[in-house]
């Protein structure tokens, strides 16, 4: 703002002195904008949530206890309450939970990579005009309700549902399977759900990659199995990485599909979150919760990342 | 290595071709990118293919390579119909216009990736990767990756590449396309010196007739999907079989004429754009009255301020334009009839006594066996 409030001597300033003061204003104008967003979005609702985490759970309005509080008006004493961190390890449900969301994830991310890697790849080698098409066709399901389509898997899935119908009629089986309300279920919600997010960031990647490299690969003797393990899974590393983030952090936590299409053994800690703000009233633990599965998932993403630097470092 | 005797050498040898091009024709769709062409190459050839954007040379080289496949005709390496055979099972290599080298491996493994798919064993491989780069200077940078090198590297390593499996023909698609003036004339020797080296047959995909013309010892233009003229370098230059082979490769003067006078040993051709009638020393065989044309290389041309006495051919004209180039002058002469041709003198003397500032008045000769008539 500054700096394009007074042009020319901006423009002077540059020209004498690189990192000028106005354009230093400028630099941080622009920065200022995500980190205002940060700040107000992530930040302190942050901030919110860690405060409640190390509360009492309390029967009032808000149903947790005050850090801060004076006594007789003189003393501030500060009560934090380390025994919600302390009770997710004492108690079991909360360990398996966690490994449980961890497992979920982790099984759906790479069968989302199994199947967005032949359609990004498909994508990518299409004319120009038909890749938007497609495309559009991968992110069209995202125009209707996520809650509809989880629906109509459950539609799909159920024992007298349309799969269930079609092989009884072939005679391929003679009791409908118990399709939903299995992890197999949670997989194929998640899979499904997630996969133009897998799609995306390895179209990106596969877009750009120059083909002459597989016609050197296949001139220099790879059969086009092998120029794929040598050539294009190497380049599209990154989208590999960016699409597995994508799809395996949101997995995790995620609530909707292993509440109505998993088992009442699918544990996954989206359903423990729940259960603590709702059915207990918790906000402390529940609060607990969500901070120790922050870390769990940021831990790893940010350790991912350092290494990703380094690598990309040590090529120059 | 070092220890072969150079083989390069213009004549074809007496065996059978070593690359037989059968008449191959490939369209995509409507558009005829290469147009029935039949073309045999022999061992130890340095081939240049020279052509415009659009000739189809870049086409004939990728179905040499197999990338394409001819949707007529054959394509016979080695005595071996190769028509139909993928590019990874054929005895060819080929250094990409952009050396697509792999970004994600060191230039040692680059090197030694077609080496790797041919499961030769490891020790083996550093040996022959080693030994490769070491042919193209290229040592020092094994264990670089190809963003880190300079264009020229690139290059160097991706020459190295495709010529580590030792194959029997490397195909070269604009290899010294991307590289500045100065590296590229260098560049062109050494290409030269490591074909000569190797013996391996290299069929060479250029538009740059300097190029073509340094490297081949034969050469094929093409234009339009078709092979227009074949043979040596010097004969494509002096004996040009068509109009387009004559403007394509060199600068030419060209005169519109009507043949009067044709024997066996000379013609007369009556121009109205050289305002004379040409003395050409080579009979063509066609009817009286046909309308050819005369070729005339600008170097071939004398210029004097007198008129030159005993000389075949004299057109006057007046200088239009000089331009020093340095080792030439190239001038441009506008004629009596208003044409205008050009010419180029050698600057023998540093202390030029003959000179030609423009609007003086010149004389223009040549001898009767410096012009070519062309017919097409």
């Amino acid at each position: 703002m500054t700096a394009s409030a007074h042009p020319k001597q901006a423009a002077r300033t540059t020209a004498s002195e690189p990192s000028g003061l106005s354009q230093r204003l400028g630099r941080m104008s622009v920065t200022a904008i995500p980190m205002v967003w940060l700040l107000a979005f992530f930040a302190l609702p942050f901030v919110f949530v860690l405060k409640i985490s190390l509360a009492e759970a309390d029967i009032a309005v808000p149903p947790y206890t005050a850090l801060l509080s004076w006594v007789d008006d003189k003393v501030l004493s500060i009560r934090i309450d380390f025994g919600k961190f302390l009770f997710l390890f004492e108690d079991n449900l909360y360990l398996a939970a966690y490994v449980g969301s961890l497992k979920i994830a982790a099984v759906s991310t790479f069968f989302c990579l199994l199947v967005a890697f032949p359609i990004a790849l498909f994508i990518a080698r299409q004319s120009a005009e038909m890749r938007l098409l497609w495309l559009a066709v991968v992110m069209l399901p995202f125009w209707t309700s996520m809650l509809l389509r989880v629906y109509a898997w459950i539609g799909i899935l159920q024992s007298n549902g349309i799969v269930n119908s079609v092989l009884v009629w072939l005679g391929v089986i003679d009791e409908p399977l118990a399709l939903l309300q299995t992890d197999f279920a949670v997989y194929l919600g998640i899979v499904y759900t997630y996969l133009p997010f897998m799609v995306l960031p390895l179209y990106a990647t596969l877009e750009k990659l120059d083909e002459t490299l597989l016609e050197a690969s296949a001139d220099l003797g790879a059969r086009p199995a092998t120029s794929f393990f040598t050539i294009t899974l190497p380049l599209a590393l990154p989208g590999v990485v960016a699409g597995c983030v994508l799809v395996f952090v949101p997995a995790v936590g995620e609530f909707v599909i292993p509440a109505l299409m998993g088992g009442p053994d699918t544990l996954m800690i989206g359903r423990v979150l729940w259960d603590e703000f709702f059915s207990n009233r918790d906000w402390p633990m529940a609060s607990a919760v969500a901070i120790v599965m922050l870390i769990v998932l940021v831990v790893p993403v940010m350790l991912l990342r350092s290494r990703g630097r380094q690598q990309s470092f040590g090529h120059g | 290595m070092t220890s072969l005797a150079p083989i390069r050498s213009a004549s074809a040898p007496a065996d059978t071709p070593f690359v037989r091009i059968e008449g191959v024709t490939k369209r995509f769709g409507d558009f005829v990118a290469v147009n029935n062409i039949s073309l045999d190459i022999h061992r130890s050839e340095l081939f240049c293919l020279l052509g415009g954007s659009g000739s189809g040379k870049s086409t004939l080289l990728r179905m040499l390579a197999g990338f394409e496949h001819p949707t007529e005709g054959r394509i016979l390496i080695d005595g071996q119909d190769m028509t139909n055979v993928p590019p990874y099972e054929r005895p060819v290599n080929m250094m990409f216009q952009s050396y697509a080298l792999f970004p994600h491996m060191t230039v040692a493994d680059n090197v030694g990736y077609g080496l790797r798919r041919a499961g030769v064993r490891k020790a083996d491989i550093k040996r022959r990767v080693v030994e490769m780069l070491d042919l193209v200077k290229m040592g020092d940078f094994a264990r670089r990756k190809p963003d880190q090198l300079s264009g020229g590297q690139r290059q160097r390593v991706a020459l190295a590449r495709s010529l580590v499996r030792q194959p029997k023909l490397l195909l070269l698609d604009e290899p010294l396309g991307a590289l500045d003036k100065k590296l590229r004339e260098e560049t062109q020797f050494e290409l030269m010196k490591i074909q000569s080296q190797l013996g391996t047959t290299f069929i060479v995909v250029t538009h740059d007739q300097d190029e073509a013309m340094t490297l081949a010892t034969r050469m094929g233009v093409m234009n339009e999907g078709q092979l227009v003229q074949i043979g040596e370098p010097r004969n494509l230059y002096e004996f040009p079989s068509s109009r387009f082979v004559a403007q394509f490769i060199g600068a030419v003067n060209m005169f519109e004429g009507r043949l009067v006078e044709d024997e066996p040993d000379y013609v007369r051709i009556r121009s109205e754009e050289a305002g004379c009638t040409l003395y050409v020393s080579h009979g063509i065989s066609s009817a009286p009255g046909q309308s050819v044309h005369v070729a005339i290389r600008p170097e071939k041309i004398r210029l004097s301020h007198e008129t030159p006495a005993g000389a075949d051919n004299v057109v006057k004209g007046v200088v239009d334009e000089v331009a020093y180039l340095g080792n030439v002058s190239v001038l441009q002469i506008r004629l009596g009839t208003g044409k205008l041709i050009r010419a180029t003198l050698p600057n023998l003397d540093r202390h030029e006594s003959m000179v030609f500032e423009p609007s003086d008045p010149v004389y223009c000769s040549w001898g009767s066996s410096s012009g070519v008539v062309l017919t097409s």
